[in-house]
């Protein structure tokens, strides 16, 4: 096979776009569950949980916009197909994250007696947000289906979804915290785990259900030998952190961060199965990623300052979590 | 209901409300980190009040704008698919540039700026507020070269009915991209000072005579007064550059129905549309023509140029006339108030009494001139590829109508939140003056001297 850049183009920005949103839902996704978990903290534990993120979030939803941009910049037809089929949800989603956004600054900086009111904002941005994005992909997958059917499910997911962002931010919350807090996140993980491995069963279940093209991908020999890793690893993850939730927190806090290791990679297996099952399409059984692509010239504009600027940004986002590693404390604008 | 219309007042809606947070950053970045270099060259602690009175602005209104602009770039596919179907490969690499080259850089930073004076040290503090400034700056050059490129397009060529870039450079140093480019900073620059010298003034009436407030009010009022005559210069040489470009912009902007010479300068009228005429007019014999052409028989371009091919008369007359009238004003009162300050080094009351008000004067002239330049724009949404109403998306328009409505309530609640905190911060530092703790007083760790207690 000759490399020919029209062909190689729109599978890197696929691959990019890919990779922006794994790093999103793995980032978002535990400052997002903290909202969530809001819901269940005491008010001075709030002050922790808000300090554990409060440095990170900016740029962690940042990765969203890059995800959205590339698809909207790389493959603007199936941009607009998504979201004008995802119109509602798109919105709520968005209602979602100004409000979370917002109530992070607003409940530092009103007075005291109104903190209670935006910390009740954040947890309800927060839930929207992740509930809105549950809801998309259960949708997306199975076919941008908007029947009852699609809905349903849409609704299952996004109760999954919004669970595993809570695991997530339990498991950041292990990381960062220390004392009865910490205790407490590790329960949080317990419970919240349950409904995740739910919901990635669902969906890996639905996935091929929905489509006689998916089945045909998995289930085929010799697809079924290569790609039965993927499950089996997961599965074992999973058992692996339920395992671990008893014993936690170790002595000295000891591997504290791995809880929330094991869950991205949980994640990351997820989406590479999802990757599988959609490849080569974008927009599922509509659009491949070459029929919805921008120009070829375009798109290695693009490419150019992506080579150069992405690993910029990789590292000093590393610095910026290096600067701010440790037990989380009080957060002062000094 | 109509779709267009209701998509046009969304993104209308949803623009003018992220503008608001974007014009605060971009400049008060760099007003913060001036503050932090006087700091660091004269060890003057109140240099540092100041920056943490208002770096608490700025996180407040970059977190506002980074919601309002997530929501815009999902607008463009729920609502406007046509746009980027159509002129997708010029605009992506532009939006893929701001965010790869800026939006990072911010956020990244934005937490070591804000929380982070105890971690690292000074000159690394000192660096992440110049990142993050620079970072909205560069943000603004890429969204303006899109936006002017919207204006005045070049350096493509159209195939299939889609827009291919034929040369980078022409597309984004479009014809009026550095117009517009000067003309937004500078407007940043101007709502920054005001609204710095606004709560100032506020606390200068409440009776803080504190160090602090004196160096945020000298540098609210000193910026003012020194950009207001070069913003007039900019905004000036931006309406030759659109004469040139979209001379039926100008035509609206005066209301100057026909072409002709010796053009009045109207400075009141009610533009009728349906009879083609000014009522209730009031104007300068000549002046449009002079203004425009340096000639009172210099030739201004009229509407009956550009039958069914022009903008909406009435709000780019007036959009115009309130963008220029707020700056006279300005004018006006930052020369005042920085002749006080710097003659009788006080501030009379009354003045201070008008600065109070005059805090979000900036916000009024970006947005009129905002809506100027894009109402401007129409019925094209590229000027000459695409109009606006083809770009629109497929979407019910009990759908748009539902949105909408939710947005603007939202909008309006956030707006008044967002005042009262200004309001908050501003009576709380009036009250503690400069008694309210340092760094380095309230904890006992701490990487940084607060030098000069």
């Amino acid at each position: 096979m000759t490399f020919d850049w029209p062909t190689a183009l729109p599978l890197i920005f696929a691959g990019l776009m890919g990779l922006a949103i794994l790093i999103y839902v793995v980032l978002d996704g535990f400052d997002l569950g903290i909202g969530i978990l809001f819901a269940a903290a005491e008010d001075e534990e709030q002050d922790t949980m808000i300090a554990a993120i409060g440095p990170f979030w900016d740029a962690n939803e940042t990765w969203l916009v890059l995800a959205v941009g590339l698809l909207l910049v790389a493959f603007p037809m199936a941009h607009g197909t998504i979201l004008t089929a995802l119109y509602l949800p798109v919105f709520v989603l968005l209602v979602g994250l100004i409000l979370r956004g917002v109530a992070f600054d607003f409940r530092a900086k009103v007075p005291a007696g109104r903190k209670h009111r935006w910390n009740r904002i954040f947890f309800l941005g927060s839930a929207t947000a992740s509930l809105a994005q549950g809801y998309m992909l259960g949708v997306y997958v199975l076919g941008l289906d908007v029947g009852p059917g699609g809905m349903a499910f849409g609704a299952l997911v996004a109760l999954c979804l919004s669970a595993a962002y809570a695991a997530m931010g339990s498991a950041w919350l292990i990381y960062k915290t220390e004392g009865d807090l910490q205790r407490k996140a590790v329960r949080w993980l317990r419970t919240t785990l349950v409904l995740t491995a739910l919901g990635m069963v669902a969906v890996s279940l639905a996935t091929p259900f929905a489509s006689p093209r998916i089945f045909d991908k998995w289930f085929l020999w010799p697809e079924i030998f290569y790609l039965s890793p993927l499950p089996i690893v997961s599965a074992l993850l999973f058992l692996w952190l339920w395992r671990q939730t008893f014993h936690l927190p170790k002595p000295n806090d000891q591997h504290a961060i791995r809880p929330f290791l094991t869950l991205a990679a949980i994640f990351a297996l997820g989406f590479a199965g999802l990757a599988w099952s959609f490849y080569p399409f974008v927009v599922p059984d509509r659009l491949t990623i070459w029929q919805a692509a921008s120009a070829p010239e375009s798109l290695a504009v693009i490419l150019a300052g992506t080579v150069v600027v992405l690993p910029i940004i990789i590292f000093y986002s590393f610095y910026a979590y290096r600067v701010f590693a440790g037990k989380a404390t009080d957060l002062t604008y000094d | 209901m109509d779709p267009l219309i209701l998509s046009r007042i969304q993104f209308g809606a949803n623009i003018s409300f992220h503008i608001l947070f974007p014009a605060i950053t971009i400049a008060l970045g760099w007003v913060l980190l001036f503050f932090k270099l006087r700091y660091n060259a004269t060890g003057d602690s109140a240099w540092m009040r100041a920056y943490f009175t208002w770096v608490k602005v700025f996180a407040l209104s970059f977190a506002m704008g980074v919601v309002s602009g997530v929501t815009m770039s999902f607008q463009f596919g729920t609502n406007w698919p046509g746009y980027m179907e159509t002129v997708g490969n010029i605009a992506g690499p532009l939006l893929a540039y701001e965010v790869l080259t800026a939006f990072f850089l911010e956020a990244a930073f934005l937490g070591i700026m804000l929380f982070g004076f105890r971690r690292v040290s000074n000159r690394v503090h000192t660096l992440a507020t110049v990142l993050v400034a620079g970072g909205t700056t560069v943000s603004a050059f890429w969204i303006i070269a899109l936006n002017s490129w919207m204006q005045t397009p070049a350096g493509f060529e159209m195939r299939d009915g889609k827009a291919h870039a034929l040369d980078w450079w022409a597309v984004v140093f479009n014809p009026s991209m550095p117009y517009r480019l000067v003309h937004m900073l500078l407007a940043s620059g101007l709502t920054v000072s005001f609204l710095i010298a606004g709560p100032s003034a506020l606390r200068y009436l409440y009776g803080d005579r504190s160090e602090s407030m004196w160096k945020a009010l000298r540098t609210g009022v000193f910026t003012a007064a020194i950009l207001i005559p070069v913003q007039i210069f900019a905004g000036d040489q931006h309406g030759l550059n659109t004469l040139e470009h979209q001379p039926q912009k100008i035509a609206a902007m005066e209301a100057n129905w026909n072409t002709g010479p010796n053009v009045p300068l109207v400075l009141f009228a009610l533009p009728d549309e349906q009879a083609k005429e000014n009522r209730f007019e009031i104007a300068i014999p000549d002046g449009a023509s002079l203004v425009l052409r340096h000639s009172a028989s210099g030739v201004v371009p009229g509407l009956n140029d550009y039958p069914g091919n022009h903008p909406p008369v009435f709000p780019v007359f007036w959009g115009f006339r309130i963008m220029v009238g707020t700056g006279i004003l300005m004018l006006i009162v930052s020369w005042s108030a920085a002749w006080f300050l710097k003659r009788r080094r006080s501030l009379p009351k009354p003045l201070a009494l008008i600065m109070v008000p005059m805090a979000p004067s900036g916000w009024l002239a970006t947005l009129a001139g905002w809506y100027t330049t894009e109402i401007g724009r129409q019925p094209w949404l590229v000027t000459g590829v695409l109009k606006t109403a083809d770009a629109v998306g497929p979407v019910a328009g009990s759908h748009v109508a539902l949105t909408l409505a939710v947005y603007l309530i939202l909008y309006v609640l956030l707006l008044l939140a967002y005042l009262g905190v200004l309001l908050h911060l501003a009576l709380k530092a009036a009250k503690d003056g400069d008694t309210s703790p340092l760094p380095g007083v309230m904890n006992a760790a701490l990487s940084q001297p607060a030098a000069g207690e």
